[in-house]
């Protein structure tokens, strides 16, 4: 890390060099990405290109072989573990939607609402009104005020997936992890979904993972194809899907 | 918009109070039924009566710590049986060291099977226990003590399912066999018996035993209220996430081990204090209170009332331990396990949410069709 280009420190989430292996099976192969603060990434690529074994390894659910992960050019995320690095500031959104189902909307809400998260600390505690109207202006936005009280696992795959991009809201992170927002979404949903997630990286740096490519040209921003582990192509989304490698694996299929 | 009611409403709610209001008459009626009625009265309730509902109370409260754990954060112990019993021993220490020179061989400070064992000296840890406070203390720091150092390890090596169950039923295993050996100093396989008083009155007088009942009952309640205000809390929506998704809890931030930490260890202690409590009603502790057997029964008393209610963890263990005081007394004493065995299995197949689970689900279920009825009603224009 000291010999590290001082140039990289600037960026919000560095990776480079990083291989995970699942017996032999090289699932991210000498990856390497760069994000700056305050960017939008869209990340395509075929099944099994190891798209949300990234998302594992920055956020410490898989330590990696080798390789550097450092977020904002000091937190090596490697050495840290889950709780940690979330409280670093640093949210996501699972590919297969993860609520918790036996609590309410709102109290998913309530959980991932950015406070305390210590076991004392959570004891003497009433809503204040602030994280009340947070809670409120959240289920505004992912349009679930009406089923605030609903069990989330009686909900929808796509009313979770809205739940879901809520407690990202709600966490107030500073980079979002974002693993197929739309599968299981109508098109108008998909549309809204592309329109939030704009709104959210006026003020938040954000990597989304989607296969959907009407999708990721709505979003409008720079692309990272893998493959096989490793960056296949990078640039606009008109480069990326005219690039012949990109064709033959993944979208000439 | 549904402004949310204030903690103490929300800790205590409809359902609180009328458990509550229950141990509370149960306190009161059953020691006026035994001191003010006399025997020939069809309300009489004799003493060892109280003695036995004493004993229930107790493990109303070993499956209330139960249930605490199971059924809100997920962690089945199948070992705590052995936090009940190490609050027993330490009940049982105390108990000893009152009973001085009416022992058999009137030693003033060894209790007769030290005596016995041509011991000189007393041990170590058996100072102080002939003070009821340091006792007490011990009551809640020997559980907790061996459950924090315990979940410790186990909680921050992410032991958790079938694996943390195994190795619980392990612990409890292993005590029962330090505590059956002669050389580590509680009695052996005896155990500690033959009480004599405690704070200076008989533990077997009427008045003691309506005494310890009524301690008994009012020891559930706190808890119960505890349990309560921490389920109902911040903290307990935590533990039931824990419980239902344990590594998303951990991507939001939450240090799960902690929150496991301190609610396994306080269970522990609650475990305990039933232990203490239940050895001067039964009148003895020995090292089969270790059995897995025990720890296990305790499970299937949550399981039957419901797990995650609180109070189905006391209405199951008041209900089964009825009914092992019936059939253990009858020609079908024998087949008591097997009947116990095939309620389990019954209870997991037919009533998978136990008693008052069922019960509350379909209450729920009810009120909740007739909220959309109305809202649909509501919602029609007006013809
Ligand atoms: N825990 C694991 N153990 C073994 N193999 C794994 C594990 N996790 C992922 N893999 C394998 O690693 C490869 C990359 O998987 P990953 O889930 O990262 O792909 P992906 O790009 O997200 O694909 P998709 O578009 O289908 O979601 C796959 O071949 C997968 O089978
Ligand atoms: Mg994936």
């Amino acid at each position: 890390m000291s010999e590290m280009d001082p140039r990289l420190t600037t960026a919000q989430l560095y990776l480079n060099g990083v291989s995970v292996s699942f017996d032999g099976f090289k699932a991210l192969n000498n990856l390497a990405l760069t994000v700056e603060p305050g960017e939008m990434r869209a990340i395509i690529g075929p099944n099994g290109a190891g798209k949300t074994t990234m998302m594992d390894v920055i956020t410490g659910k898989t330590r990696p072989d080798d390789g550097d992960v450092i977020f904002e050019g000091t937190r090596d995320l490697t050495t840290l573990d889950e709780a940690t690095i979330a409280n670093l500031g640093i949210g996501r959104k699972f590919q297969k939607p993860t609520v918790f189902e036996m609590h309410s909307v709102e109290d998913n809400l309530i959980l991932a609402l950015k406070a305390d998260r210590r076991a004392f600390a959570n004891l003497r505690w009433s809503e204040t009104a602030p994280e009340m109207e947070r809670i409120e202006s959240i289920l505004k936005t992912i349009r679930m005020t009406a089923t605030r009280h609903r069990l989330a696992g009686s909900l929808s795959h796509g009313q979770k997936q809205w739940l879901e991009i809520g407690m990202l809201l709600a966490q107030e992170p500073k980079l979002l992890l974002v693993d197929e927002p739309v599968a299981g979404m109508t098109d108008a949903e998909t549309h809204q979904t592309a329109e939030l997630l704009k709104e959210i990286n006026r003020e938040k740096t954000v990597i989304v993972v989607e296969h959907d490519m009407t999708f990721v040209r709505a979003l409008g921003v720079k692309v990272t194809c893998l493959h096989e582990g490793s960056v296949l192509a990078e640039g606009s989304i008109d480069q990326v899907s005219t690039d012949e490698r990109v064709i033959e694996v993944y979208l000439g299929r | 918009m549904a402004r949310r009611n204030a903690p103490i409403i929300r800790t205590l709610d409809k359902g609180a109070m009328a458990f509550l209001f229950l141990v509370a008459v149960a306190a009161i009626a059953i020691p006026a039924a035994n001191l003010l009625l006399p025997p020939s009265s069809p309300f009489h309730v004799p003493t060892y009566l109280v003695a036995l509902f004493g004993k229930y109370v107790c493990y109303a409260l070993l499956a209330l710590s139960i249930d605490l754990i199971w059924g809100y954060c997920g962690i089945l112990s199948l070992g705590h049986g052995a936090f009940f019993a190490l609050g027993g021993y330490a009940m049982g220490m105390y108990l000893m060291r009152q009973i001085g020179t009416r022992g058999v061989y009137a030693d003033p400070i060894l209790p007769d099977f030290m005596v016995f064992l041509n011991w000189k000296e007393l041990p170590v840890f058996w100072y102080g226990f002939q003070h009821f406070p340091y006792a007490m203390l011990m009551v809640l720091l020997a559980p907790g003590a061996l459950a924090f150092v315990f979940g410790w390890f186990a909680f921050r090596s992410r032991v958790t399912g079938v694996y943390l169950s195994i190795i619980t039923q392990a612990m409890t295993f292993a005590l029962m066999l330090g505590f059956f050996r002669n050389n580590f100093g509680f009695g052996g396989n005896n155990g500690l018996t033959d009480f004599k008083d405690i704070l200076g009155f008989n533990v077997q007088a009427q008045s003691t035993r309506n005494a310890l009942f009524i301690a008994s009952c009012i020891a559930l309640a706190l808890c119960f209220i505890v349990c309560r205000a921490l389920v109902t809390s911040k903290f307990g929506k935590v533990l039931v996430a824990i419980r239902d998704a344990e590594s998303r809890t951990r991507f939001l931030g939450y240090r799960v081990e902690s929150y496991k930490l301190f609610v396994w260890t306080l269970s522990a202690c609650m475990a305990g204090i039933a232990g203490a409590l239940y050895v001067p009603q039964v009148g003895i502790i020995n090292p089969s209170e270790f059995a897995p057997g025990n720890s296990i029964e305790a499970v299937i008393w949550v399981a039957v009332g419901g797990r995650g209610t609180l109070t189905g963890a006391v209405l199951g263990a008041i209900l089964v331990n009825y009914a092992k005081t019936t059939f253990t007394s009858g020609f079908l004493a024998e087949y008591w396990l097997f009947l116990l065995g095939g309620l389990f299995i019954a209870v997991t197949l037919f009533l998978p949410r136990g008693i008052v689970g069922t019960a509350s689900h379909w209450w729920r279920e009810r009120r909740d069709r007739d909220d959309a009825v109305a809202g649909d009603a509501a919602a029609r224009p007006a013809e």
